[in-house]
């Protein structure tokens, strides 16, 4: 199947210090691909890099085919590149509904409306509601975001991202700070995310890894290190020296 | 269709009724106060004129501070250049329609919105304000320099605007301008109501809150800002264009940096982010500024100082935002 989602020697340094070197990746529709790497191991310059918040020294990113290294970033999401925060960026005073409802404007070009309102637009309703509902928020829809819980927030992070169908998604950390008893939320609406979609997600829980991923790249020193299969990335000297460590060496198999 | 949709239906049309009926009642105060006005103060209708005037000043400032987080310290600038675009329109080109010379000040407010939206928008936080605070003064000193236009420090004068709608004369008493004044306030209220709860409206309400998390939807803050610069800069405008017909004079007063600042105080005292808020501001500090401006000539600023810092200390959200919070309690707690 051919790339959605591509990444061809892209590099970044800053002062002289390569954060993101000869990076190249592809991914095709319906991957579900996880990106980890130890601290520092420029984890967060790739995803700024991808998403159009830092400029590339060169290389090129990719998208259905069109080259986007120029792109804004802005102009990406509208060419469905979507990501999701580490630390939820939502609007505290306003409702889950009104968060996936500016959404939806927002893709369809109607977010700069003057008059109108999404209560009174039935079939923006309807996706609203819709998506709310499979992510479990029906009974927040109407609340303010500070008036639900960090988990709950976590979702509708997913939910927005979602409501811009996106083609390629970058998670960042979805389940970062949610308490354990309801991190099988989360993980429920990672499965059931469209089976076309692209998923690459950064994450630092490696059991959340082994059971989303299909395919695992492991960044280090700005370098891929590796690229293959959950079950033999624990395997592969250069990742047990870089970065599982202790976790590897404990035995664990995915 | 499931409970759930059905549910959710009548969420909607309960909150939609609620919109509605809160707009009704915005637009009953707005015309219950200017009758009260009219009746208890024949004799002041100019005083009233001038307070519907700063009213859609503050409603304009209050588009762009209170429901995008833009500080600002300069925002007669719209005011000004709306009045001396419809005075310079009235004096200069011989447009009296007062129709006319209103659609002259809400442009003028619109380029002025443009122009001033385009310059402060390139920062953030103290470095913007500082902007704002050199823009007024070069609107300022660009009109006192340009006096073969708009009459420099002498001011605008000769602004003769003809009968409105061709019947109703421009009278000594004011009552003319007033009823305009009061319908122009309760349009511009009606539709800035429908504004702020449009998809425009909510995109603003988010960059406020994080413009980064409205740039990852693939909106840009810097074009929605400058579009709500400009709407303000129409507001503006309005407001200037009726004081300049109301008064048929326009003074450099009108786009100076206290103007600016005390349209930002009625704000922060009514209560910013909120339409309502911006017009309790604009009645209590101006009908206080004048009682006791008249009972104390000479120790009247005190009293004002005193006022701000009493509502600043016990009322933050303002005296519009502290009831409007107050009421939101109470019925959260009949629940």
């Amino acid at each position: 199947m051919s790339a959605i989602f591509e990444v061809r020697n892209l590099k970044r340094s800053f002062g002289g210090l390569a954060v993101t070197n000869d990076v190249s990746l592809a991914m095709a529709p319906g991957d579900r691909v996880a990106l980890i790497g130890p601290n520092g191991a420029g984890k967060t310059t790739f995803v700024n890099l991808v998403t159009g918040n830092l400029t590339p020294d060169s290389g090129e990113v990719r998208i259905g085919g069109e080259d986007i290294t120029r792109v804004n970033a802005m102009g990406r999401v509208r060419r469905g590149l979507v990501r999701s925060f580490q630390v939820t960026r939502l609007f505290q005073d306003m409702t889950p509904a009104e968060h996936v409802a500016l959404a939806i404007l927002q893709r369809g070009g109607r977010a700069g409306r003057l008059f109108g309102n999404y209560l009174a637009m039935p079939e923006v309703m309807a996706e609203v509601s819709d998506l709310i509902g499979k992510l479990g928020l029906r009974d927040q829809m109407h609340r303010r975001v500070r008036e639900i819980a960090y988990g709950q927030q976590r979702l509708l992070e997913i939910a927005v991202a979602l409501a811009l169908r996106p083609r390629v998604l970058l998670l960042d950390e979805p389940a970062a700070g949610v308490p354990q008893s309801d991190t099988g939320r989360i993980e429920q609406a990672l499965a059931d995310l469209p089976p076309d979609l692209a998923v690459l997600m950064i994450e630092h829980d490696m059991d959340l890894v082994f059971r989303f991923a299909r395919r695992v790249i492991v960044l280090a020193a700005g370098t891929i290190i590796f690229d293959g299969s959950p079950s033999d990335v624990t395997k592969d000297p250069r990742v047990r020296e870089a970065y599982l460590g202790s976790y590897a060496n404990a035995g664990h198999a995915a | 269709m499931t409970m759930a949709t059905v549910n959710e239906t009548l969420t909607t049309a309960r909150g939609n009724r609620r919109k509605l009926g809160r707009d009704l009642a915005g637009l009953s105060v707005i015309l219950g106060l200017a009758v009260t006005g009219y009746l208890l103060f024949p004799n002041n209708l100019a005083l009233l004129t001038r307070m519907t005037a700063i009213a859609l000043l503050v409603l304009s400032l209050d588009l762009v501070t209170g429901y995008c987080g833009v500080a600002t310290l300069g925002h007669a600038a719209l005011f000004g250049t709306g009045a001396y675009a419809a005075g310079i329109a009235a004096v200069h080109f011989g447009i009296t329609d007062p129709l006319l010379m209103l659609a002259c000040g809400i442009l003028g407010g619109v380029v002025a919105g443009l122009l001033c939206g385009a310059v402060i928008l390139r920062a953030h936080g103290l470095p913007q304000l500082v902007l704002s605070i050199a823009l007024i003064h070069l609107f300022h000193e660009f009109a006192n320099k340009a006096a073969s236009w708009t009459g420099g420090s002498d001011g605008l004068a000769g602004i003769a605007p003809d009968p409105l709608l061709g019947f109703f004369a421009f009278d000594l008493w004011g009552r003319t301008a007033y009823v305009f004044g009061i319908v122009l306030l309760a349009v511009v209220f009606t539709l800035l109501r429908l504004v702020v709860r449009s998809p425009f409206g909510m995109l603003c309400r988010g960059i406020k809150e994080d413009p980064i998390r409205i740039r990852a939807m693939g909106a840009s803050p810097k074009v929605t800002l400058v579009k709500m610069y400009m709407i303000s800069g129409a507001v503006a405008g309005a407001g200037g264009a009726l004081n300049a017909i109301s008064t048929q004079v326009v003074g450099l007063d009108s786009l100076s940096f206290t103007l600016s600042a005390e349209s930002l105080v009625m704000l922060v005292l009514g209560g910013t982010g909120s339409l309502f808020g911006a017009l309790t501001g604009t009645i209590v500090f101006m009908f206080f500024e004048d009682i006791v401006s008249a009972a104390n000539p000479f120790h009247w600023l005190t009293m004002v100082g005193a006022l701000l810092i009493a509502v600043v200390l016990f009322a933050p959200k303002g005296l519009y935002g502290t009831i409007a919070a107050v009421a939101a309690r109470w019925r959260e707690a009949r629940r």
